[in-house]
């Protein structure tokens, strides 16, 4: 079997998208911003980064990006970081904000309280199949996942809360791997997209 | 272990607000108008610059009454301007929790010769720079983030120009010196040695640099955005037009889709009258607000 590098997409409307880039790319992805649905026509997989969840989700909403990004998400494998773990969500426990709803899990926004209470500190992270690990978390202003669905695994806590989530091909982490130099959830992320079924909702590869 | 207050979450929150606009607002209902509008961030203060310049009279820190109002209204991050050098005003502002501190020109500065100690603050801080050393010496001195100084309040891009012209050149220019050069440049640019040497090897700031100070347009921001900046904060440009609104959502697509013309194109039209601009030579140089920071 020939090993090809995956494309992966970063969502660049807003927010720390160049670090997660950094990040793939490191890991040999083809790495590509998106900005436009247009963009995501031959994509393995996306990452949606950290910045602000309501700036992001007016940015989706007036770019006619939401229902793409919601179709994408139902066969592609999705990782998001903060903002984008909020964006993945079903619901805020705070109320209406545009999201994708791809993972049945409520999240609080700011959970940890506002910059002040932003902090750096040992995450508990148990990916399916690995021992448990201790990953660097940071945290800016950070959600946390109030509750999960059915199909929802736990993959990280920080104390008693859930700060790490995974249903199938989607993961979401509250904390910023992107910061760090520890790229354990990256390369963890990119096996799921070499292990997904390559979709055949992407046509720009045929000839 | 839990640790608030490192440098990483301080600079990490600047890494967040990249390719956002951050809006300037006075009042709960102006702070509504700017997260509605998909401002990354709002900066409470008293008046506006161009009203601080029509006004004239010492400007200071907003009511910490007027900056919990906007806390309660929003669920973006807050900011707030503290005087160049007025420790216990940064003080107030910590204990109110804002999420930044612009230790700002605009408003009147309270120490002609020292700023603030920031490393002393647990929040992280934002300060104007006209060049590459001030950039260096506020970070030396513990700032998380750096804008690009500008004229506030004139509603004239051109000297954000300047500076953001003037600062990515002298970052080039290090790029190019060899290491022993780098101690006379360290000193020709006024800066501490060791970040000297830190751009000099990375070719770019230490810390996320956005753009301020007389952006009207969104094609001004995406000017800015094209020149390097890595996100915009625009303060009389908004609420001083016609259409605050629809100008703050114009401004948010193109800080976006600061390399596509087309949609500038599109988000530009119809947004009725930008703020009245004032001619930078007519104001003297004892007016310019840029002058202020050490």
């Amino acid at each position: 079997m020939v090993v090809t590098s995956p494309t992966v997409g970063v969502l660049a409307l807003q927010g720390a998208f160049r670090e997660h880039g950094r990040m793939l790319s490191g890991l040999g992805a083809e790495v590509r911003e998106v900005r436009l649905a247009a963009q995501l026509q031959g994509l393995d997989a996306l990452v949606i980064p950290g910045g602000e969840s309501t700036t992001m989700g007016k940015l989706m909403k007036s770019n006619g990006l939401t229902e793409p990004l919601r179709r994408f998400a139902v066969d592609h494998p999705v990782l998001g970081s903060c903002a984008g773990l909020i964006m993945l969500s079903r619901r805020t426990a705070e109320g209406s904000q545009p999201l994708l709803g791809a993972m049945d899990i409520t999240v609080r926004r700011n959970a940890f309280g506002r910059q002040l209470h932003s902090f750096e500190g040992p995450v508990q992270l148990r990916l399916p199949g690995r021992p448990a690990v201790t990953f660097p978390g940071v945290f800016i202003r950070s959600p946390w996942v109030e509750q999960t669905g059915p199909g929802v695994e736990t993959i990280a806590t920080y104390e008693d809360r859930i700060v790490g989530v995974r249903q199938g091909n989607l993961m979401g982490v509250a904390f910023h791997p992107e910061l760090t130099d520890d790229n354990r959830i990256h390369r963890y992320f990119l096996e799921l997209v070499a292990e997904a079924p390559r979709s055949n909702t992407v046509e720009t590869e045929v000839a | 272990m839990k640790e608030i207050g490192t440098l990483k979450v301080k600079t990490g929150l600047a890494e967040m607000l990249k390719g956002g606009v951050i809006m300037d607002v006075t009042n709960a209902e102006q702070a509504k108008v700017a997260e509605d509008a998909g401002a990354v961030a709002v900066m409470a203060l008293e008046r506006v610059p161009a009203d601080i310049r029509a006004d004239g009279g010492v400007a200071r820190m907003a009511d910490p009454e007027k900056i919990m109002e906007i806390q309660e209204t929003v669920s973006i991050p807050v900011m707030a301007k503290a005087r160049i050098g007025h420790f216990v005003e940064a003080q107030v502002l910590q204990a109110l929790e804002v999420d930044y501190i612009d230790e700002s020109e605009v408003l009147t500065p309270a120490d002609d010769a020292n700023h603030i100690d920031k490393w002393a603050f647990d929040v992280p801080f934002v300060c104007g720079a006209l060049n590459l050393g001030e950039a260096l010496r506020r970070v030396g001195e513990g700032a998380a983030m750096i804008r690009t100084k500008g004229e506030a309040g004139t509603g004239n891009v051109v000297e954000a120009v300047r500076h953001m012209r003037t600062i990515m050149g002298q970052v080039r220019w290090l790029g190019g010196l060899e290491e022993s050069e780098l101690f006379r440049a360290a000193k020709e640019l006024q800066a501490p040695y060791e970040l000297v040497r830190w751009v000099a090897e990375n070719g770019k700031l230490p810390v996320v640099n956005f753009s301020a100070g007389g952006l009207a347009t969104p094609a001004d921001a995406a000017l800015m955005m094209q020149l390097g900046a890595e996100g915009v904060f625009v303060g009389s440009g908004i609420f001083k037009s016609e259409d605050p609104s629809g100008r703050a959502k114009a401004m948010v697509e193109a800080v976006t889709h600061f390399e596509d013309p087309e949609i500038l194109a599109r988000v530009s039209r119809g947004l009725k009258s930008a703020m009245v601009g004032l001619e930078i030579g007519t104001l003297g140089a004892e007016n310019l607000i840029q002058n202020r920071g050490w």
